[in-house]
């Protein structure tokens, strides 16, 4: 039994069954592991692969005249920005709310970055499901092409502090 | 024998038991219980919290209990109980003395002392941060240097079981190979000294920040090691709740290990490979390259997945020939409907089993991939998921084993045998509900750690679609009635301590 010391030779080979079963296991885990960095390659959706530190002070800055430079309107004290295609788009998570509102337009291209001023936050796109983990000091940076028009609404969804529950943002897709 | 005043024989296994020891497994065990009762209770009312139609507490006591609940179970309940098993596994079970008694005694005042300052700044509202205490968001001083005294009492605890084996060998108690529990709770042990390490690398700095000394430490950095012990930690759970199937499965119904070579070998693929999958938490940060994702979640994780694949077949498979070897050979299946359903370590085991594969163990493979990952990180997935594995699947190993090593420890017979032998079925049914429930509402996007899901006071409104509803509805009513299954297990417990009739 399982609670006392086997027999004196105990490394004996295995079943057939049990080598079956194994072989299929191994296979198995094989296939897992070829599918892993091929659906990086083929896949059309991955993290972000440029990982880059940025002091929050430089990213707001950076923000700030992303903002200034392509305000287009203001929603509940929110600036509104219309940027350019192809163009660096910033948005800062901080405790609690999610700057600016963006409005994309379908079929271009974005290098989107995303950092917080102060706590970690989630970025959760709605009713996508897309999470990104947001780090002050760090820009989790995305190369994003918009697909749908529609209004999508970011939820946070990394616990910072008692409002975390409030902090909801929109990108607009035109 | 030299050491013979302090030892007693059991009656029921005839295994020697060493007093000292048979104490210090007791003490261990009922804490773990306490600490059970305690999040079961915050369990209970976060619960209720997030079912919108009842949405029980305000925002800052919900999200206290919560960090309470993370704490109490994850931490307390679970490792209280493992340093249990492990002296069990290690004195009891190799009739062996324990090494170095008082030594394990600190052990355990440390934990204690840890554990019971985490929980009262936590309680005190000087440390609402959630178990993961993300920096830079700051707990009070007093919270970091509880969970680092807990993790030096555990790491002591794992000092005590390796001595005892040392001992346990120099003295002849036992003859040949250890058991293949105590070599399954080695392998916890092995991995909890590897978890505890990476615990003290990331909560000693965190500590000296608290108090200033430190100015800043980088929350990717922070993310990393942290999860080198908060994800390892849960891998201690599967070798040690892999090491109690065996257990469960020898004492209901006397099975035998076919192959000991592979189910040994399984163990060292834990060992070897559990542990770099804890960076499956970082897929979606913007802090590690692809390449290092991509190659820390996949081979290396596979690696692990292929011994959690042997011991799902080798442990059925044992409870099945020693079934077959008392003639219930009839069909296929004679053996599996004619099984010790009534014993609760038996429904327990095939409960915890299930749960633990189908569950935890599935989506736990299928989230871990760089591409799903984007679409589960943070959501109520991950909650449902490590509910499948941690509750399901640990928890109830751990409440089935515990069935057994009360009654053989502290000589009392259990009280309420009846009510034990539903209680996995309880329990296992609403940890499927609410695991299942969890799972689907986060698919459909509801987030994880979140007070108010219909966003009643949010800058902008948003709401899920409808359907999210009624799973979070199913968790709900699942959660209430897995908190029944385990009050009926504390009952039980508490009860064969106070009042358990002394056996001869």
């Amino acid at each position: 039994m399982a609670i006392t010391s086997p027999e004196r030779v105990w490394w004996k080979p295995a079943d057939k069954q049990e080598k079956t079963w194994i072989t299929i296991a191994i296979i198995w885990c094989v296939i897992l592991t070829i599918m892993m960095p091929l659906m990086h390659i083929i896949g059309k959706q991955n993290p972000s692969s440029e990982p880059l530190k940025i002091s929050p002070m430089n990213f707001g800055k950076l923000a700030n005249e992303f903002i200034d430079k392509y305000k287009v309107g203001e929603e509940q004290g929110i600036p509104v920005v219309h940027p350019p295609e192809g163009s660096d788009v910033y948005l800062v998570g901080k405790m609690w709310s999610w700057s600016p509102i963006l409005e994309l337009e379908a079929g271009k291209r974005y290098k989107l970055h995303i950092s917080s001023m102060d706590l970690m936050h989630g970025f959760s796109l709605q009713p996508l499901v897309t999470n990104f983990q947001i780090l002050p000091g760090h820009d989790n940076i995305l190369n994003i092409t918009p697909t749908t028009p529609g209004v999508y609404h970011i939820i946070c969804n990394e616990f910072c502090g008692i409002g975390h529950h409030t902090m909801v943002g929109k990108i607009i897709v035109k | 024998m030299e050491y013979g005043k302090d030892f007693r024989t059991c009656s029921v296994t005839g295994l020697k038991v060493h007093l000292p020891a048979q104490n210090l497994i007791t003490i261990n065990a009922v804490t773990s219980v306490v600490f059970l009762l305690v999040g079961g209770l915050m369990a209970l009312l976060i619960l209720l919290t997030r079912w919108p139609a009842v949405h029980l507490l305000p925002a800052d006591l919900f999200y206290r209990f919560l960090t309470l609940h993370a704490i109490a179970m994850l931490v307390a309940w679970i490792i209280f109980f493992e340093i249990a098993g492990l002296y069990f596994g290690a004195a009891v079970l190799l009739n062996s003395r324990l090494a170095a008694p008082k030594t394990a005694w600190l052990a355990y005042l440390l934990m204690l002392g840890g554990a019971a300052m985490v929980a009262v700044e936590i309680l005190r509202g000087r440390a609402d941060v959630m178990f993961t205490s993300y920096v830079p968001l700051q707990a009070s001083p007093a919270y970091y240097l509880g969970v680092i005294l807990f993790a030096v009492g555990a790491l002591i605890g794992c000092g005590v079981f390796f001595g005892t084996i040392v001992i346990a060998r120099s003295e002849k108690t036992y003859t040949g190979s250890i058991p293949l529990v105590t070599f399954g709770l080695m392998a916890a042990a092995i991995i909890a000294v590897f978890t505890l390490a990476c615990g003290a690398i990331i909560y000693i700095p965190t500590f000296l920040w608290s108090i200033g000394i430190i100015s800043h430490i980088d929350p990717g950095i922070y993310r990393l090691v942290f999860w080198g012990f908060g994800h390892a930690s849960q891998q201690i759970n599967v070798c040690a709740m892999v090491a109690c199937w065996y257990l469960l499965g020898a004492l209901t119904v006397g099975a035998k290990p076919l192959n000991e070579k592979i189910c040994r070998s399984a163990f060292v693929l834990y060992i070897l490979f559990i542990n770099l999958a804890s960076e499956h938490h970082l897929l979606t940060d913007p802090t590690l390259s692809s390449a290092h994702k991509v190659a820390n979640t996949s081979y290396f994780m596979y690696a692990a997945v292929l011994a959690s694949l042997i011991h799902a077949m080798a442990i059925p498979a044992a409870v099945e020939v020693a079934q077959r070897k008392k003639g219930f050979t009839r069909g296929l299946f004679e053996w599996l409907v004619k099984a010790p359903w009534k014993e609760p370590g038996f429904s327990a085991l095939i409960f915890s089993l299930l749960m633990f594969g189908f569950l935890g163990g599935i989506t736990g493979v299928v989230i871990g991939t760089e591409q799903i990952s984007i679409r589960a990180h943070n959501t109520w997935m991950i909650t449902g998921h490590f509910h499948g594995t941690v509750v399901g699947g640990t928890t109830l190993a751990f409440m089935g084993t515990a069935y057994y090593l009360i009654p053989l420890i502290t000589r009392k017979q259990l009280v309420g045998k009846s009510l034990a032998s539903i209680q996995p079925f309880v329990f296992g049914i609403g940890i499927t509900l609410l695991s299942v429930g969890m799972m689907t509402a986060g698919t459909l996007g509801v987030p994880r750690r979140h007070w108010d899901i219909t966003f009643a006071d949010s800058l902008f409104p948003f709401s899920f679609d409808p359907s999210v509803l009624m799973f979070v509805s199913l968790a709900a009513v699942g959660g209430i009635l897995a908190a029944v299954g385990g009050a009926m297990f504390v009952g039980v417990s508490v009860s064969t301590l106070l009042f358990g009739k002394k056996m001869a």
